[in-house]
């Protein structure tokens, strides 16, 4: 089952790797890593998207919170939760029967057109990965010419919060 | 106070009260060695690799209750040190280890002597810290010693960039009597409804075994435990690394289990209603096959490390916390109850133990005419009255010691279990007879293993530390021979030590007593003429049996009840 673990981690040198070596030496999967510190400079709010039977989604927890620099965690999936990615992608806009369906289409998708030339748009997206892969699918033979997409980000919903 | 960085870490040393470190220098250490120069306080031991300074900090740290403490240089110091880091981590053994670096300056540029140590150790550690102010230096260290030495204990790494321990840079000091981190607050005391449950379950067994490991050892929890399990009547057994939490000499214990543990231990695991296992982890070598571990009980298992818990094997009760703590807590449990175990079932258990225990399943040929590597360890344990420290390498010797030599008391056995590393066992004895320099202190060893960190004889010499090496020379790699006897067709592929060197005149060579031993006749007097000489090395090469194997086994991938028996064992 797909897990979304937040953790608040010291902002240190070092404590990204902690992470991802306890993950590569451990064998556990990682679908996604999100990380950026937070109003607080001294801690750092990671989102981690990872899959594993109950057993294993258990053990990685646990490994976690062993790591010193591992302040908090919280296991997302555990309670109601809203997740967000973020997608720039730039597709071939070059004639105006092509530029209109994708204006359409960002309109659609809740897109933003956040940078235009003659041949190219970028379309700033956010949503949870099936929008994103959605948006992907619906440009159908419109040239895709890069994409960029950060990890999941998520957040628990209501009173609860995960802090120091 | 205004000190530079190596006055600093020095006096930190001293004020923490380390009064032994165990090194080697180089480039980046040297501002440190200069201090230490100056000083008599703190005993610096010179080895002759790294791999033997970490070793010998370790061996230091379980037998003195204190962290040990390693000193080496940048580059190929710390590589050299990473196995004896690594054999600390797997057996939770409180280490920091102190490395030097290149200067922060040229940090990255792939110097001279530079090593990503902190990349490079971050696996196998608890934690590790690059220092790159000195004014952060003494709470680093604070923080490396708390860590080190509290919840589950590791060995953390202290990196020192040169220019951090500067002469001329000087910044003030004081000794930081606490540290507080909110990230680390390991658990102590167990959850009081847990335990309540435990008690409950094991009150109501038929059938209860304890299964007790290195935690009890680490957690100083002995006495408790021996005072639950004679309180209760039940039996017990032990992991390789929780030898001596228990007396080995007492009826309740049915000796070690595992993959060479005894026929009564591991079948008192198959058939147990109850199991209790305190300070242990399910390690691969202990349950055998996992889907048939245990079959019909149910599990308490007590540990300070919520992440042992139901790791590998699901429990039904989990308790986290200080193992000590929470046995004591069962005990006044216990007392203040009135309900207490069926006793009538309890003596049924005994009886059907006791069959089991008369498989005999140790017995080995006592009239052979070649020496029997069991009568070796069964002699120097009559020899030494079971009261001396006991290091060891990896191997077959290894397992004969914990099957032969019947440790009583804790922190007496020293032997790598996590990671099985070949080459420990003499510089761990160096440490175990720095921190007990009155005792007797004996390397159980063979030639392959002994080779690996043959170099310390000449520290031993330096620092005249009066170990006892039994060697015991099959002339092969005795495991490796063992398994490919039994699995790959008696191919012996690489396992044969040929071109042994004279181990008489290599000890002699390092100043020391050498004694080649042929004759089962002749092992008890040299035995006792070594311990006769209570200043002095003596290597007691002993040429055993090349045939003998270690009984009984559980095969990889077996469960507890299909055990290989030795021929000498009674069938039944």
């Amino acid at each position: 089952m797909r897990h979304i673990i937040s953790l608040l981690i010291e902002n240190e040198a070092g404590a990204l790797s902690r992470v991802a070596g306890l993950f590569s030496a451990r064998g556990y999967n990682i679908e996604s890593l999100s990380v950026a510190p937070t109003e607080d400079a001294s801690l750092s709010r990671m989102t981690l998207v990872t899959r594993g039977s109950e057993e294993i989604v258990e053990q990685i927890t646990k490994q976690l919170n062993k790591l010193v620099d591992v302040v908090k965690l919280l296991d997302l999936t555990e309670g109601a939760h809203i997740e967000r990615e973020m997608m720039l992608i730039k597709v071939q806009a070059s004639d105006s029967s092509g530029r209109d369906e994708v204006k359409r289409l960002a309109d659609i998708f809740r897109g933003n057109i956040i940078d235009v030339s003659n041949t190219s748009y970028v379309v700033e997206l956010t949503g949870d990965s099936c929008k994103l892969d959605a948006f992907i699918r619906a440009l159908g033979d419109t040239p895709i010419l890069e994409t960029v997409r950060c990890g999941s980000m998520g957040i628990p919903r209501g009173e609860k919060s995960l802090h120091v | 106070m205004e000190l530079s960085g190596a006055e600093i870490l020095v006096q930190f040393l001293k004020d923490e009260g380390v009064e032994c470190v165990f090194g080697y220098p180089g480039g980046s250490v040297l501002h440190i060695y200069d201090e230490l120069y100056k000083q008599e306080d703190i005993k610096h031991i010179l080895v002759r690799h790294e791999q033997a300074a970490a070793h010998a900090a370790d061996g230091y740290a379980r037998t003195s209750g204190k962290a040990g403490v390693v000193l080496v240089t940048s580059g190929p110091g710390v590589t050299n040190a990473v196995t004896g880091i690594a054999t600390a981590y797997m057996d939770s053994i409180p280490m920091v280890a102190i490395t030097g670096q290149v200067p922060t300056a040229v940090i990255g540029s792939d110097a001279f002597q530079e090593v990503d140590t902190v990349g490079i150790t971050r696996p196998c550690s608890k934690h590790n810290f690059l220092v790159k102010d000195v004014r952060e230096l003494a709470v680093t260290l604070k923080k490396a010693f708390h860590l080190a030495t509290t919840g589950r204990p590791g060995p953390v790494v202290v990196d020192i960039p040169k220019d951090v321990t500067d002469p001329n840079v000087k910044v003030p000091y004081s000794y930081p009597e606490t540290v507080s981190m909110r990230s680390y607050n390991p658990k102590v005391r167990g959850n009081a409804r847990q335990i309540r449950r435990a008690v409950e379950l094991i009150l109501s067994a038929r059938r209860p075994v304890i299964y007790s490991g290195g935690g009890v050892i680490l957690g100083r929890a002995a006495s408790s435990l021996t005072e639950l399990t004679r309180l209760l009547n039940i039996p017990i057994t032990s992991t390789l690394m929780g030898l001596g939490g228990y007396p080995a000499t007492d009826r309740q214990f049915l000796g070690m289990l595992g993959m060479h543990g005894t026929y009564e231990a591991n079948m008192a695991m198959h058939e147990c209603d109850v199991l209790i296992a305190v300070g242990a982890r399910f390690d691969d070598r202990v349950t055998g096959k996992i889907e048939q571990f245990c079959p019909h009980a149910k599990i308490v298992h007590i540990d300070i490390d919520p992440a042992s818990i139901s790791k590998t094997v699901k429990v039904d009760v989990p308790i986290v916390g200080d193992v000590d703590s929470v046995l004591t807590e069962m005990l006044q449990f216990l007392r203040g109850t009135e309900s207490s175990m069926n006793q009538a079932e309890l003596q049924q258990w005994w009886e059907l133990i006791d069959t089991w225990r008369a498989t005999d399943c140790l017995a080995y040929d006592r009239d052979s005419e070649l020496i029997k590597p069991q009568f070796v360890v069964e002699k120097l344990w009559e020899i030494t009255g079971g009261g001396a420290f006991v290091s060891t390498d990896v191997g077959q010797h290894q397992m004969w010691a914990a099957q032969f030599y019947r440790f009583d008391n804790p922190s007496r056995f020293v032997t790598s279990g996590g990671l099985g590393t070949m080459g420990f066992g003499l510089p761990a004895a160096m440490g175990i007879q720095l921190a007990n320099p009155e005792s007797d202190v004996v390397c159980i060893t063979g030639e392959g293993s002994i080779q690996m960190c043959i170099q310390e004889l000449s520290t031993c010499f330096q620092y005249m530390l009066p170990l006892k090496i039994v060697n015991l020379n099959n002339r092969y790699l005795g495991m490796v021979r063992q398994w490919q006897e039994f699995f790959y067709g008696s191919r012996y592929s690489h396992s044969y030590m040929d071109a042994l060197p004279d181990f008489v005149k290599l000890a002699e060579s390092y100043g020391h007593v050498g004694v080649r031993i042929e004759n089962p006749a002749d092992v008890e007097d040299a035995l006792r003429d070594a311990f006769a000489l209570k200043e002095r090395l003596v290597f007691l090469d002993f040429i055993t049996d090349q045939t003998e194997n270690v009984y009984p086994m559980i095969a990889a991938g077996k469960a507890h009840h299909e055990m290989e028996m030795s021929p000498k064992s009674v069938l039944i």
